[in-house]
């Protein structure tokens, strides 16, 4: 059975139909390249499979579950990540309080007060992960409005992987970056496929989809118009069917 | 500012903004403004220089008494800063504080003395009072999408006609014993209100720097997207803050009324321009994610040092107000052109 499983997904903005019945599957380790127009639905469909957004109609499965009418927090907790493309970080708050951002451990201070933050073991817990990634911050007792882009997106990763996530949702990652950080980020990509996690890429850059892709996946005018297996496609195929012209 | 610096680990510049590095990095961990802290200490000195001299030599301002004095004067504005300081931080505002702090003055005098409940609905009168207003500030800014701003600067208006419809816009005089104890005893020769005052305090330090509702208020108050894509419940999240606020400026009243042993509908007229001004040059950010009690409350002895002092040296009221207003603009203009600066 898939991991994730949308059926008939609907969802309209007042009169706008965004997602017209999406059907989707990816499964564990896979790494799925959406791709589509602005305004195919892409960034509105993924936010109906983290809960962002509640779909009018239609079934989103995780793991087995039904998950339709879970709230994000606990979609999260079971496994729901996304990385997006503004990259939600809170600049003035330090690295390590942002990869734990909204899940913060906590441990009675003196065996009295409740609900104390555990600070020290947010900092442990970060630094590990952002050694395994390789990030280069200088501490991760930096605001992460301090770092460049590519640093931010890589602190973005490492928040989202701090929690063993079965999926990762990422939205546009490489858009921002300089080559060099390009590579970096598909590098991550990679190891996050071996490391079993599935991941469904959202970009313009088809190289990059191309590059670390199992399948591909087009959206247009919220209807899954093409699923395509990527040893078996091409670049003009792929454009074709974003921009309309295979149908 | 580290321009000459490629040797080393980079640190945030603004450790090493003063010489004494160890200080200023304790006082960052804290969110507290090292500037803040000279100011007091320097308004403090310049006092103690100007305020009169007694008889036998010692300065008025130094004395023990004047220094209760302060505090003293600082609390009931220092508990709306705590409330200002949370939703501050959170990139909200409630201007709202100094008219609710009147409304549960009168609402609790009124249960008392009015209706003869007894004395400890003076305490449930003015906070629930407080944490109601402060309630419907945030029902209405989360549920109605009003702006912040418009909403408290109407529940200012709401607040104060209200505590004047109930007082009949007269003071209500003339509370039981044990409310006079929260405003005027001296338990070993501290005045009460510096208790109340230390102890809200503590507790607010350790919610907003210690606990995750505190790690979400300020992540709120830095990128609402990123509280809400982590899960963080932002309405819910505002609702606890305003009602927080409301609660403050209830404790805040409920002081007031035992001070001056009266519910008085013009309490804290004016009051919000105080515990902003705290909060701001405490080193809370006004458009939100950062924020520190620590810093609120030097932010309200550098207040009630300013008020005190001025008081000392026959300064009229009058003059005092425009200097409170003056502070509060050039601590948000010397924020704006550090900000730049780091640009």
């Amino acid at each position: 059975m898939a991991l994730l499983e949308l059926s008939d997904l609907e969802k309209s903005f007042g009169a706008v139909q965004v997602l017209n019945g999406v059907d989707l599957q990816v499964d564990e380790g896979e790494v799925v390249g959406l791709v589509g127009d602005n305004g195919a639905g892409k960034s509105t469909l993924m936010k109906a499979v983290t809960g962002v957004y509640p779909v009018d109609n239609g079934r989103v499965q995780f793991d087995g579950e039904d998950l339709t009418q879970i709230e994000p927090g606990t979609r999260r907790s079971k496994g729901i990540e996304m990385i997006y493309q503004d990259l939600a970080l809170a600049p003035q708050q330090d690295v390590a309080n942002n990869i734990f951002l909204g899940r913060e451990p906590t441990r009675r201070l003196w065996g009295l007060f409740p609900n104390f933050v555990d600070k020290v073991k947010i900092d442990q817990e970060a630094q590990k992960m952002v050694d395994r990634l390789g990030v280069h911050v200088p501490t991760i007792h930096i605001p992460v409005g301090m770092l460049s882009g590519g640093q931010q997106q890589t602190i973005a990763i490492a928040r989202a992987l701090t929690f063993q996530p079965k999926l990762v949702i990422m939205d546009e990652p490489t858009a921002a970056l300089a080559v060099r950080e390009v590579e970096s980020v598909l590098q991550l990509i990679r190891q996050m496929r071996d490391e079993g996690i599935a991941i469904i890429l959202i970009s313009h850059r088809l190289n990059d989809v191309f590059e670390v892709s199992s399948r591909i996946v087009v959206l247009r005018r919220g209807n899954v118009i093409a699923d395509l297996q990527r040893d078996e496609t091409d670049m003009a195929e792929v454009v074709s069917y974003i921009v309309g012209a295979h149908t | 500012m580290s321009s000459n610096g490629t040797e080393g680990p980079v640190a945030p510049a603004t450790s090493f903004r003063f010489g004494f590095g160890a200080v200023a990095r304790a006082l960052e961990r804290t969110h507290v403004r090292a500037e803040s802290l000279l100011v007091l200490v320097a308004l403090a000195a310049i006092m103690a220089v100007l305020s009169p001299v007694t008889g036998d030599g010692t300065r008025v301002f130094l004395t023990a008494n004047n220094l209760f004095n302060i505090i003293l004067a600082s609390a009931t504005f220092g508990i709306l800063a705590i409330g200002a300081t949370f939703v501050i931080s959170a990139a909200g505002i409630d201007l709202s504080l100094g008219s609710v702090l009147g409304l549960a003055s009168v609402t609790g005098a009124a249960l008392v003395v009015t209706l003869g409940w007894p004395w400890y609905f003076a305490i449930i009168g003015s906070l629930g009072a407080g944490a109601a207003a402060g309630w419907v500030n945030g029902f209405i800014i989360t549920r109605g999408r009003v702006p912040a701003f418009i909403v408290t600067l109407g529940m200012l208006g709401i607040a104060r006609g209200l505590a004047l419809i109930i007082s009949n816009g007269r003071g209500i005089y003339g509370l039981p014993e044990e409310i006079l104890f929260l405003g005027q005893a001296r338990p070993w020769g501290v005045p009460t209100p510096v208790f109340i005052l230390i102890g809200v305090a503590l507790i607010a330090h350790y919610v907003l720097a210690h606990t995750p509702f505190g790690h979400h208020t300020l992540a709120l108050g830095d990128n609402e997207n990123a509280a809400r894509a982590t899960g963080i419940n932002v309405r819910k999240q505002r609702m606890k803050l305003y009602t927080i606020s409301g609660l403050m400026a209830g404790i805040a009243g409920l002081i007031f009324t035992a001070r001056v042993n009266t519910g008085d509908p013009t309490a804290g007229l004016t009051y919000e321009l105080l515990a902003i001004t705290a909060a701001i040059i405490g080193g809370t950010n006004l458009f939100g994610g950062r924020g520190s009690i620590l810093g609120t409350m030097i932010g309200a002895l550098i207040m009630g040092v300013l008020q005190n002092g001025l008081n000392l040296m026959a300064v009229q009221a009058y003059y005092q107000q425009m200097a409170i207003g003056a502070v509060l603009i050039a601590a948000v203009w010397l924020d704006q052109v550090r900000a730049q600066q780091r640009e």
